[in-house]
């Protein structure tokens, strides 16, 4: 899940030679041989299987002989959506995606910005906060499903002390709770990553700016909002886009805290759930394929947004 | 919400606002100000690291011990930790893990150092398409490609075998570690490179005695991403294997269950995550500065 949100969008490096050159022709050569292995192995595991997926959308394929299958058109397509089931899903995975995205944001700003400032043990809090990032997905799932727990969960010894709650609650059994349980674990453990994106951001502003601010003795909100904020925007933006598409595919966290349950089933759950558990690798392949095309929507949005941005 | 409750968060809201306001003297403003942020990182420190501390608590209690809320655990109990060794395959789930990692950060490494050598320091037409399609790979939903994933692995007789996991994972630790190292290669000076071609080397001789030798450091960086990514993975090693000696970790612990559906073995389930996590948060630790200088490579340049 992490392994998508480091990219970035660099200007290509510095051509070392002119083109048109032998020299240059040679090194174009070499470079596409260099290339060539990853680019079979890419193709292999990502192209054909995701080819292979839009097909068996269109089909009435079954897991237990994926040989042998019929074309159906876009019959699987109709029977999606109208799907009540599907529609929860994709609501459920937006709620999800909107909910968890925005606190992940407001409260990564302010562990970054607590994390810039100058004081003594930060180097063990910046270790701290990498902690949750660190821990499996499906870790944190029970461990807080543990914490969660109706009957001996901490959670619950907690708020029933401090006087949020008057009786125990089962926070992922509830229906009214279980998806408020799966947002607090994702935010609990994607916030550092974007905590730790911003402060990278927020360390490329030269101080001077600062300085010139506190001379003038400009109230810290203030500076916040007219000057950092700004200049952190574009380290904001690739932050907040990472995450959404990742939020978008959830599976892990709300599979191991909920399992298939309908009340917090995501695009993902609904489409493994078609494929893999009722076997009927068609349906299954439609929902995933309709899910791919609402990220890929959201991706081409994203880098036109951003060329757009770069001609400016 | 109780007496304590309420007069705990208005005297937060009453302290924030007067800090702010510049109602009060400096010097007491700055001093309330100093305390909250105080007050904030001890929170912040407690809020990102108490849930682990509380499963290795757990981890450490069986029986009824288990149930308290204490925070210290008195006398701590190894139970847990011999029984997922005795009862459940958990060396051989974690012996699964480390050689799916492994493996899967090998060939993603070895195919992405050439190819970001091309792709960081050749011009050539239709690298910036290309580059944008890599990452665009990188976004892939896992679950788009499952079912052509499935009929792979089963063309290539790896159902329930773990190498259906190594190459299912190349799938997000490829596209990500040739953009990362894309990033790192592009660092580098071009005068290295020139004196080299004046010298009449070959690309090849070029990457494998220039480039490697530097990259060193960035393929440490994203190698150790890549190991922590395939270690993690839970939708594709709970799809292609079946039996419990073929787990991986994460499946393993995920699949962990009790006599029904009520009587969870929390201790088990709190002494194998402890497992698994306590390398990983060690590694972290260690690696701290690069994880942080690989994880925004690119990212922020934007």
């Amino acid at each position: 899940m992490a392994a998508a949100t480091e990219a970035g969008t660099n200007e290509p490096g510095p051509p070392p030679l002119r083109r048109g050159s032998a020299l240059a022709r040679q090194r174009v050569r070499a470079a596409w041989l260099f290339l060539a292995p990853m680019l079979l192995v890419l193709a292999l595991v990502a192209g054909w299987p995701l080819l292979r997926t839009f097909w068996f959308a269109l089909t009435d394929a079954s897991l237990t002989d994926l040989r042998n299958y019929a074309f159906v058109g876009l019959l699987n397509f109709r029977y999606l959506l109208t799907d009540p089931d599907w529609w929860l899903a994709v609501r459920n995975t937006l709620v999800f995606t909107l909910v968890s995205v925005s606190l992940e944001t407001v409260l990564g700003m302010l562990i970054a910005l607590a994390l810039h400032a100058r004081f003594r043990g930060r180097g063990l809090l910046r270790a701290a906060v990498l902690v949750p990032w660190a821990i499996p997905t499906v870790v944190s799932a029970k461990m807080w499903a543990w914490m969660f727990n109706d009957v001996f969960g901490i959670v619950n010894e907690l708020f029933l002390a401090v006087g949020f709650i008057d009786a125990p609650v089962a926070w992922t059994a509830s229906p009214d709770t279980a998806m408020a349980a799966i947002i607090a674990v994702d935010v609990w453990k994607t916030t550092p990553f974007v905590a730790l994106l911003l402060l990278a951001g927020l360390q490329m502003i030269p101080e001077e700016i600062y300085e010139a601010a506190r001379i003038d003795g400009v109230n810290p909100v203030k500076v916040f909002f007219r000057v950092t904020l700004p200049l952190i925007r574009p380290a904001l933006v690739v932050a907040v886009v990472f995450r959404t598409l990742d939020a978008m595919r959830i599976f892990d966290l709300v599979y191991v805290m909920t399992g298939n349950n309908r009340t917090t089933m995501s695009m993902s759950i609904y489409a493994r759930q078609q494929l893999v558990d009722f076997q009927d690798v068609g349906y299954g392949s439609a929902a995933a394929a309709l899910l791919f095309a609402i990220i890929a929507m959201m991706t081409v949005l994203y880098l036109m947004a951003m060329r757009f941005g770069r001609e400016e | 919400m109780g007496p304590w409750g309420w007069l705990a968060l208005a005297s937060l809201l009453l302290a924030g606002l007067l800090a702010v306001s510049g109602r009060l003297p400096w010097r007491w403003r700055r001093r309330l100000g100093r305390l909250g942020f105080w007050l904030l990182l001890l929170l912040l420190f407690l809020y990102t690291v108490f849930p682990f501390y509380w499963a290795v608590v757990s981890s450490l209690r069986t029986g009824s011990a288990l149930f308290s809320t204490e925070l210290w655990p008195r006398d701590p109990a190894w139970d847990n930790y011999l029984s997922i060794f005795r009862e459940q395959p958990f060396a051989r789930n974690t012996l699964n893990s480390v050689l799916v990692a492994v493996s899967t950060v090998a060939v993603s490494l070895a195919l992405s150092v050439a190819a970001a050598y091309a792709l960081g320091r050749v011009s050539f037409r239709g690298r910036m398409p290309l580059l944008f399609t890599i990452l665009a790979v990188s976004m892939f939903p896992q679950i788009a490609v499952l079912s052509g994933m499935f009929e792979l692995v089963r063309a290539f007789g790896l159902y329930n075998r773990l190498g259906s996991l190594t190459l299912s994972y190349l799938v997000f630790t490829l596209p990500f570690s040739v953009w990362v190292l894309t990033s790192f290669m592009r660092e580098l000076p071009k005068e290295l490179e020139e004196a080299a071609i004046v010298d009449g080397a070959r690309p090849l001789v070029l990457v494998l005695r220039i480039f490697l030798p530097l990259m060193a450091p960035a393929m440490v960086t994203t190698g150790l991403l890549a190991f922590i990514a395939a270690w993690n993975e839970f939708l594709f090693a709970l799809t292609f294997t079946l039996s419990t000696e073929q787990r991986t970790v994460p499946v393993a612990i995920a699949l962990i269950s009790g006599a029904s559906a009520y009587e969870l073995p929390w201790g088990n389930i709190m002494a194998a995550s402890v497992v698994v996590t306590l390398p990983l948060i060690l590694l972290v630790l260690i690696f701290q500065r690069r994880i942080v200088a690989g994880l925004t490579a690119g990212a922020v340049k934007g």
